[in-house]
């Protein structure tokens, strides 16, 4: 994909290249060409990556001490809370390392929304995206149902529950899911088999994801193409290496500050009493990065149409760049879009913090005005402001507001600037 | 635009505030108490897990069990760290079913360090049955299963008293403001002077429910005290280190003429 053809130095690497090119690999993955303007919010990527590893590995020494099944899965994990060396590391990591890896997958989602990244030629991109991020919720659910407390098993009920809205065979589809007539033994030992084998599909996802990357090259926060290489890029290793490195540590910091001095504040205290088929408890909550979504199935009266609401809440975000008409990618130089941008970034932590309330009163009323927005501003307001919007003019080159400093805004927006650009 | 964005932002902030303030409305303020465990270098106070220990094997343990934890934690690290011979005569007073033997009989022995704490009652029915109706919760991580934790089972320790004007309350139940629907099954546990500290602290109900709260705080998180060093240092190391590549990466992009 480099422009050039990479030859190995040494006689064998060049043997071994021309049998399987892992040295040509490694080479593009160095040279890459990336836009020397991407700001911190294009650091997520480096940093989700890191979050995939972080849970597989610490998931993998969990599993060999975690036992799936009814009696003995919530004792477990109190043996590697207390006998296991350093279990207790090992739980709290991979516990909010899965908070850590939502925020940054929304983070690294609405960065995606700002610059347009989804826009042509970066569909496949975006979709792959959006696949990544509906196994991450189907694993985090199911990871969740592990330790086998209280709101393991109800929020497990509530959410299996929810494939009974299936006309007619939805019943048979709950009991098929369970393995039984209600959340038991069986189901936990398949939550647990496929919550083994999902992060492996993200992985191969990811891999992909990274490959259509590579294809068109990253966007950047002009959103304008660009040549590569050219005076507007820098090579990935080290300039892109090391700033992702920074970026990364910052984050391991507030990681660290969760795992040693919160480790509990992310979860919830009803999932540290064992599951009761019994006793249900008095507000079942999911875990805070699945709120907004499960604002919107309570805000719909009718149980398979919320379903339906919920689900296209999140299948939406994979017709986003066909809803976007705006041929701009970058908010920047969108006025209007970049209002509703920060409308919607509100409605959806409005639905969030709903999410969380009870189901009833003005909390109802407020998540079925913002689950109608939600709607509103990927079905009207995107596809109508493309067609409406007057955007600011777009530089030829990043290398114009990069010059003397980060991307000079009133600089690119003056017009003046850009005529003696063009001259 | 910068005014759209500080609206977003005070909007956030007043849910957030009006939120802490709804909550503060709804439930009883829990009491207050020094906890030397909360912060960057919290630590248990040794005297005051041991005391602690006393409270729960004298009163609780009649009714709560603690099935996860073991006769040797007493003596680990940590803990109450009690000597490995205390810890020995405090297991050996309990006794517990072993076997089969070689001749396929149960048989009844003294406790050692590798057993798990004797449990009051046989099964949940028996606990049931023998608290009218109610199961005294296993006491192992009470603390981080309820909403609060150290501080709501310390107030509600302290929380009895008689039932204000118009709260019927049936046989059995007791008042306390600080449970859920304020009834609960368990009567006042804890009065001043009910036992008789082995240190020759004076056992008040407030000395005894902050003893026992905190031996049940560690109880919950036996590895607290590792865990707030080893953090410490994994902080520190990381700041020193994040420093250390911010130079670093100043210096690599000085050859560009970009910012980062």
């Amino acid at each position: 994909m480099s422009d050039h053809e990479y030859t190995p130095s040494s006689k064998f690497g060049k043997w071994f290249n021309d049998r399987l090119p892992l040295l040509t690999l490694a080479n593009h993955l160095t040279d890459y060409p990336t836009p020397k303007n991407l700001n911190y919010w294009w650091t997520f990527g480096g940093i989700l990556t890191f979050c995939l590893i972080t849970q597989i590995v610490t998931g993998l020494v969990l599993a060999m001490h975690y036992i799936a099944h009814a009696d003995m899965a919530f004792s477990s994990v109190e043996h590697i809370m207390r006998d296991v060396n350093y279990g207790w590391l090992l739980r709290y990591v991979h516990a909010n390392g899965a908070s850590m890896f939502f925020l940054a997958v929304y983070i690294h989602i609405f960065r995606s929304l700002f610059y347009g990244s989804y826009k042509s030629p970066r569909e496949i991109i975006w979709i792959l995206g959006i696949i990544i991020y509906l196994l991450m919720m189907a694993a985090a659910f199911m990871g969740y149902v592990l330790p086998w407390g209280q709101m393991s098993f109800w929020g497990a009920t509530v959410i299996t529950n929810l494939f009974s809205a299936i006309p007619l065979v939805g019943e048979s589809i709950t009991t098929w899911l369970w393995g039984g007539y209600s959340v038991d033994n069986p189901t936990l030992t398949r939550f647990f088999t496929l919550h083994y084998l999902i992060p492996f599909l993200i992985l191969g996802l990811v891999v992909l994801h990274i490959w259509a990357l590579h294809v068109p090259g990253n966007n950047n926060p002009v959103g304008i193409d660009i040549k590569k290489p050219s005076k507007d890029t820098v090579p990935f290793h080290p300039y892109i290496v090391i700033k992702d490195a920074f970026a990364l540590l910052m984050f391991c910091i507030v990681f660290a500050m969760f795992v040693f001095y919160q480790p509990n504040i992310l979860g919830h205290a009803d999932n540290y009493i064992e599951a009761d088929p019994l006793v249900t408890p008095a507000h079942i909550v999911p875990e805070w990065y699945l709120l907004p979504f499960y604002a919107i199935l309570r805000s719909v009266p009718d149980k398979l149409m919320g379903v339906v609401a919920m689900l296209s809440a999140i299948l939406i975000l994979a017709a986003l760049p066909w809803l976007d008409t705006s041929k701009v990618r970058s908010a920047v130089f969108r006025p209007l879009f970049r209002q509703f941008y920060w409308i919607l970034v509100a409605d959806v932590l409005i639905l969030g913090y709903v999410g969380a309330m009870p189901a009833e009163g003005l909390y109802l009323l407020i998540a079925r005005v913002a689950t109608a927005y939600y709607f509103a501003h990927f079905l009207i307001i995107l596809p109508v402001l493309g067609w409406k919007e007057k955007t600011t003019p777009l530089p030829l080159s990043i290398t114009e507001p990069v010059l003397g400093g980060s991307p000079n805004l009133a600089a690119v927006r003056s017009d003046e600037k850009i005529e003696k650009t063009i001259k | 635009m910068r005014k759209l964005k500080n609206i977003f932002f005070v909007l956030i902030f007043s849910v957030i505030v009006l939120n802490s303030s709804n909550s503060a409305e709804k439930s009883t303020p829990f009491l207050e108490t020094k906890w030397t465990f909360k912060g960057l270098f919290g630590k248990f106070d040794r005297a005051s897990l041991q005391r602690g220990y006393q409270v729960y094997t004298e009163v609780c343990a009649s009714c709560h069990s603690m099935k996860y934890l073991t006769y040797r934690n007493l003596a680990e690290k940590g803990g109450p760290e009690f000597s490995e011979a205390e810890a020995k005569a405090i297991a050996a007073s309990f006794e517990v079913t072993d076997g089969p033997d070689s001749t396929g009989e149960m048989f009844v022995r003294p406790a050692k360090l590798s057993d798990k704490f004797v449990m009051p009652y046989a099964n949940e029915q028996e606990a049931k049955a023998a608290n009218g109706g109610a199961y005294p919760p296993d006491m192992s991580v009470l603390v981080k299963a309820r909403k609060g934790g150290a501080d709501y089972i310390y107030s509600l320790l302290l929380g009895y008293s008689e039932p204000p004007e118009g709260v019927e309350l049936d046989d059995g139940v007791y008042y306390n403001k600080y449970m859920y629907g304020n009834k609960i099954k368990m009567p006042a546990p804890l009065s001043d002077d009910l036992i008789e500290y082995t240190d020759g602290t004076k056992a008040t109900a407030e000395q005894m429910s902050k003893d026992v709260t905190n031996f049940l705080m560690w109880s919950a998180e036996p590895h607290l005290e590792q865990r707030h060093k080893t953090g410490f240092r994994v902080i520190a190391y990381l700041i020193i280190l994040t420093v250390l590549v911010y130079f670093t990466m100043k210096k690599i992009w000085s050859r560009v003429e970009s910012k980062v």
